[in-house]
């Protein structure tokens, strides 16, 4: 479970988020949306680490995260600009980290490796360095990657936008694959259809607050305006 | 006839008589013995500093040790390594009894590392960040990330620098005759204090300049091109 606590953002004096207060169960599947700029993917990074909290605090099972040892084994993350190894082919990308950690043998994240490969049709690619691929080829190793290690959690920070419509459709798909994984999993994204058919819930946020924390068909008949008009932009 | 045989003339009083082009093959030897170690401890040094001043910017660790590297750098770069030279034998090594050659190995050492450091930081920097966030996720530290991600991304970018680096210590050493090290210039000079003849001596030192400069840029080329084929 994720626990966020009166948490607060900001760069200098800028403040991105401001007194954010979330409770997130075990394996929910929830997507935060919100204008471009709203600190929607500050808040997946501050989740992640990757971001200090300027006030507040993160739980996950109940332990702060900054005393977390061992973070990759409870969040993994997926980028939107993919970030795989440029210099290392798709087997070594899956694992690299797997191995040079010790959590399983070389001979075992092969063994996992090209099982997951397989999963996604890439086994075919096992060889190949990341400028080979195209980019929906690119995040789907990414998510497989960071499925490699078991994490509880996984975080997308838009995921598909910097995918055309046909790459978009094939992470989409493995993304959807996960939700039979018993992971939490939290979305930043602009795919509006996809997250009404992924997410069990919406988080909304502007003007540096949760505006809107429902299921999908409350989120989608509230009468927020803000929510009301940021919904009809994006469709 | 009379400029061919004036040309011979004077080649054999720089080269033949007396044997003087062993001075010159002593000068190249030396030359090249410092070069290519002042290079090897530029490159351990450099990478030592370079990775001391990025894990203290990243991590806010070893404040200390970085700001000394950077105090380091700073010095190196903005004092001439004639004077560096200078300073090294006349003053550190005054009273000890070391090789001169082993003086100049580490003077051009010292300082060609200040400049490596930099051209490895430079080339960690040119290293997308995403990537290192991406190795953080998966839990690798700061070493298993430059050693597996970063560096040798980063070489690419910094071989064409690392090699005009190694270039410009080659040229660097023509200062070591002011110590007493008989190097390429110094040979030359010694040579044309016999003769009475600058031209020569001077022109023969400077095609051994360019022939090594040349050739070394042709092989870093190549070296280059491999890489990035790779």
């Amino acid at each position: 479970m994720i626990e966020i606590k009166d948490l607060c953002k900001s760069y200098g004096d800028k403040e991105i988020l401001s007194n954010i207060n979330l409770t997130i169960s075990d394996n929910e599947i929830v997507a935060i949306i919100g204008k471009s700029g709203c600190g929607k993917s500050t808040l997946l990074r501050c989740i992640s680490r990757l971001e200090n909290i300027t006030k507040g605090s993160i739980y996950i099972d109940n332990e702060d995260i900054n005393n977390i040892k061992d973070y990759y084994k409870k969040v993994g993350m997926v980028f939107q600009s993919f970030n795989l190894f440029e210099n290392l082919n798709v087997l070594d990308n899956l694992i690299l980290a797997p191995v040079k950690l010790k959590l399983m043998t070389k001979d075992e994240a092969i063994k996992k490796a090209k099982k997951y490969l397989k999963d996604i049709n890439l086994l075919n690619k096992i060889n190949e360095y990341p400028k080979k691929l195209s980019g929906g080829e690119k995040q789907r190793v990414a998510i497989i990657r960071a499925l490699m290690e078991n994490p509880k959690i996984i975080l997308f920070d838009e995921p598909t936008s910097s995918l055309d419509p046909q790459m978009t459709q094939e992470v989409l798909e493995l993304m959807k694959k996960l939700s039979n994984l018993n992971i939490t999993i939290i979305v930043v994204s602009h795919e509006i259809n996809f997250i009404k058919e992924f997410a069990q819930r919406i988080i909304y946020i502007d003007n540096k607050k949760v505006v809107s924390d429902a299921n999908v068909i409350d989120t989608f008949n509230s009468h927020n305006e803000s929510l009301k008009e940021f919904l009809k932009d994006i469709k | 006839m009379n400029i061919l045989s004036t040309i011979y003339e004077n080649l054999y009083y720089t080269l033949i008589y007396e044997n003087r082009y062993m001075y010159f093959l002593k000068g190249l030897l030396n030359t090249l013995i410092m070069a290519f170690f002042a290079c090897i401890i530029g490159i351990i040094l450099g990478i030592i500093l370079a990775i001391i001043t990025d894990y203290s910017e990243k991590t806010k660790k070893l404040p200390f040790l970085s700001f000394i590297a950077k105090v380091y750098i700073g010095l190196i770069r903005g004092t001439p390594s004639l004077l560096q030279l200078m300073i090294i034998y006349y003053i550190m090594f005054r009273s000890v009894n070391i090789n001169i050659i082993v003086v100049g190995i580490i003077s051009f050492g010292l300082n060609s590392a200040a400049y490596v450091s930099q051209i490895i930081k430079s080339g960690i920097i040119s290293v997308s960040f995403g990537q290192e966030e991406a190795a953080k996720m998966l839990g690798l530290n700061y070493v298993q990330t430059m050693r597996y991600i970063i560096m040798p991304q980063a070489m690419r970018n910094i071989m064409p620098a690392l090699g005009n680096e190694f270039i410009t210590l080659l040229k660097e050493t023509s200062v070591a005759g002011y110590i007493g090290i008989i190097e390429l210039t110094k040979a030359s000079d010694i040579i044309a204090s016999r003769t009475y003849d600058y031209f020569f001596p001077l022109f023969i030192v400077a095609i051994i300049y360019l022939i090594l400069t040349i050739g070394l840029s042709k092989i870093l080329n190549i070296f280059e091109r491999k890489l990035t084929n790779d």
